[in-house]
């Protein structure tokens, strides 16, 4: 607890200070190169009838929206003194931006990550250790994200004093939530610049995958007093009847996981369910507290799509805009497909929070021998 | 006064140390936990009994093993409940339950708490839920007549350790390293500034787990200043070296809680 409370008066402290956020800035746009384009996909909007834009930040350096939180807190944990760096990865994503960010600014730095997603994210596992990143294989629980995070929180609570845990996404307890989001508002911030200076208004719809929730709240945040329809799409898996997803917005309920409350997957004895979706990036049973708040007050509309519609996504925009999307953002992309009579006409921002180079052997896997 | 607080009270007339034993409820099978709890409290003062969550985040490999173990045996929370009932019909050795917020919230506190004091229970001990989110949940437990045992770590501010101090009932856990839970060979250097820390700040009794695993530790945490000892992982690890047999583990299991009792005994401090 001491931890927590060191890191959130620390925080709220350097969030004023005028030279970390300089340094900050610096940073996101000539290591990162921030701004990331706004982009009319024309193809794409004809396909599916409405006026579409992505935030592309899949062109942020790394490859997802995730650097932004790396940077941010890797800068932070420096600033604090701390010489080590802990993290959990799922897809490996926030592993190699970790690792990225940790490189450049000469921090030691361990990802934890389970040996299931190391198995489905070769390739990510190569790119940490070649940043100098220790990958530790967790075993225990069901070998992904959640018990990931176990293992970082039980590293963190045994080296507090020298390290800072970087946790990835909007989850776990305060103050990450909202150090997380506030790092990952700079999308949003940047969108509505961008389509004020394209179309002259602001959009009518934007919709961003969902699993902890850090590039949906990222996005969502500056449009929150706005009069813009907000979409969260989570993982569907093999459909919500089957038990084989991860939603808990759509189909959890309330309760305590990684010291927040929030929407989690459990049974009705509070024992946490083991998650399945195709995007490992989406496969975690709980949602960062925000978008339980954002639910319960009718702000945000939180639906879901299942792995079929998400490879379908994949595929339609691999082709028709020469963008290969992570899995994670096709579920964002699907949802416009699934729901098209909602969107047709209007003005439509998704926030292409990834791209699917780390996806291609699983979708070359799945779809196996289909040639068109 | 409650049970615990008696027990404390008695070993403190008799100038022993309490020995404080941790199992987890199902592990390795739910009928065989009341066994087990009888045969350690043929020498612990306390039994501690976690009610196994899928996600445990205090703890370390030995006992995450044995969660799933008990999770895989078909263990929830109406069958740790069920276990409480039968030791207390046959046992007045204090029980007290750890374990995390969300299967308690899931069931409802209040439900949860007068359930386990009606079934015989004594105290609870949450790692996951902080004293100032504790409000609620600390004065359904005060109703129903349940302690609520909190953690104190080496990390805690002294401001933070009274407040803790104070509104812990039953003893106050300190945790006696940064980490998780699990044995170890030494003692950390911590522990005996984090004992005198928390002893002159408490008007209750204090208790000093996690890597406590030999009675030399036991011993060592009594010197310091403690009132009692908690010893769980290493339970936890004669069950998993002996779960093909059950009569040889329950022998090892009370040889080993003789030889820590023993460590309480004759304290330097009452002679």
């Amino acid at each position: 607890m001491s931890a927590l409370e060191e890191l959130e008066r620390y925080y709220l402290k350097i969030k004023k200070s005028k030279r970390f956020q300089r340094e900050l800035q610096a940073l996101l746009r000539e290591y990162g190169g921030r701004p990331t384009p706004l982009y009319h996909a024309k193809r794409l909007s004809e396909l599916i009838g409405s006026k579409l834009y992505l935030k592309r930040e899949d062109l942020l350096f790394g490859g997802a929206h995730k650097l932004n939180n790396t940077l941010g807190q890797a800068l932070l944990a420096k600033y604090m003194g701390k010489k080590r760096i802990v993290a959990e990865t799922g897809a490996g994503q926030h592993g190699v931006a970790t690792a990225t960010a940790a490189a450049m600014l000469g921090l030691e730095c361990d990802i934890y990550m389970g040996v299931t997603d190391m198995e489905r994210q070769k390739l990510n596992v190569f790119r940490m250790r070649l940043l100098g990143a220790r990958v530790i294989p967790v075993k225990s629980g069901s070998r992904t994200l959640k018990d990931a995070i176990n293992e970082a929180l039980r590293d963190w609570t045994t080296n507090v004093e020298t390290t800072h845990y970087l946790l990835g996404s909007v989850v776990g307890p305060h103050p990450y939530p909202m150090i997380v989001r506030d790092f990952q508002r700079v999308i949003g911030r940047e969108t509505k610049k961008q389509i004020l200076k394209h179309e002259g208004r602001l959009p009518d719809a934007i919709v961003a995958c969902v699993g902890g929730g850090s590039n949906a709240i990222g996005i969502f945040y500056d449009f929150l007093d706005d009069p813009v329809q907000l979409f969260g799409i989570e993982a569907g898996g093999e459909g919500l009847e089957t038990n084989m997803h991860a939603a808990p917005l759509c189909a959890g309920s309330e309760g305590v996981l990684h010291g927040s409350r929030s929407y989690v997957m459990q049974d009705r004895f509070g024992q946490i369910l083991q998650t399945h979706s195709i995007a490992a990036g989406l496969d975690y049973p709980g949602v960062g507290p925000e978008h339980a708040f954002l639910k319960l007050r009718g702000r945000v509309k939180y639906d879901y799509v299942t792995d079929g519609e998400a490879l379908e996504a994949f595929r339609i925009v691999s082709k028709t805009e020469g963008i290969i999307p992570a899995l994670e953002s096709a579920h964002a992309i699907a949802y416009l497909r699934k729901r098209a009579s909602k969107f047709r006409g209007k003005l439509v921002v998704v926030n292409l929070s990834g791209r699917g180079d780390k996806d291609v052997e699983l979708v070359a896997k799945t779809l196996g021998g289909s040639k068109d | 006064m409650s049970r615990i607080a008696e027990k404390f009270e008695e070993l403190r007339r008799r100038g022993e140390g309490a020995l404080i034993a941790f199992i987890t409820a199902g592990d390795p099978a739910p009928e065989i936990t009341p066994s087990i709890v009888q045969v350690l409290a043929k020498h612990a003062d306390v039994v501690e009994l976690g009610l196994p969550f899928s996600d445990p985040i205090a703890d370390g490999p030995t006992i995450q093993e044995a969660t799933d173990r008990a999770l895989r045996a078909g263990t929830d929370t109406d069958t740790v409940l069920e276990i409480v009932k039968e030791i207390r019909e046959g046992s007045d050795v204090p029980l007290v339950i750890l374990t995390y917020f969300n299967p308690v919230l899931q069931f409802g506190i209040r439900e949860f708490l007068s359930r386990l004091a009606h079934m015989g229970g004594d105290g609870i001990i949450v790692p996951d839920l902080p004293i100032d989110e504790s409000g609620e949940f600390r004065k359904i437990a005060r109703e129903v007549g349940i302690d609520t045992i909190q953690l104190v770590a080496p990390t805690t501010p002294p401001s933070r350790v009274k407040t803790i101090c104070e509104r812990s009932s039953g003893f106050v856990y300190v945790v006696s390293l940064l980490g998780v839970t699990g044995p170890r060979e030494r003692l950390s250097e911590l522990v005996r500034p984090t004992i005198k820390k928390v002893k002159r700040l408490s008007k209750i009794p204090i208790a000093v787990g996690f890597g406590i695993s030999k009675p030399e530790h036991v011993r060592a945490v009594l010197d310091a200043g403690a009132d009692g000892a908690i010893v769980g992982s290493a339970f936890v690890k004669l069950i998993k070296e002996n779960l093909s047999d059950v009569g040889k583990m329950l022998e090892e299991l009370e040889t080993f809680s003789a030889d820590l009792k023993r460590a309480t005994k004759k304290l330097a401090k009452f002679k």
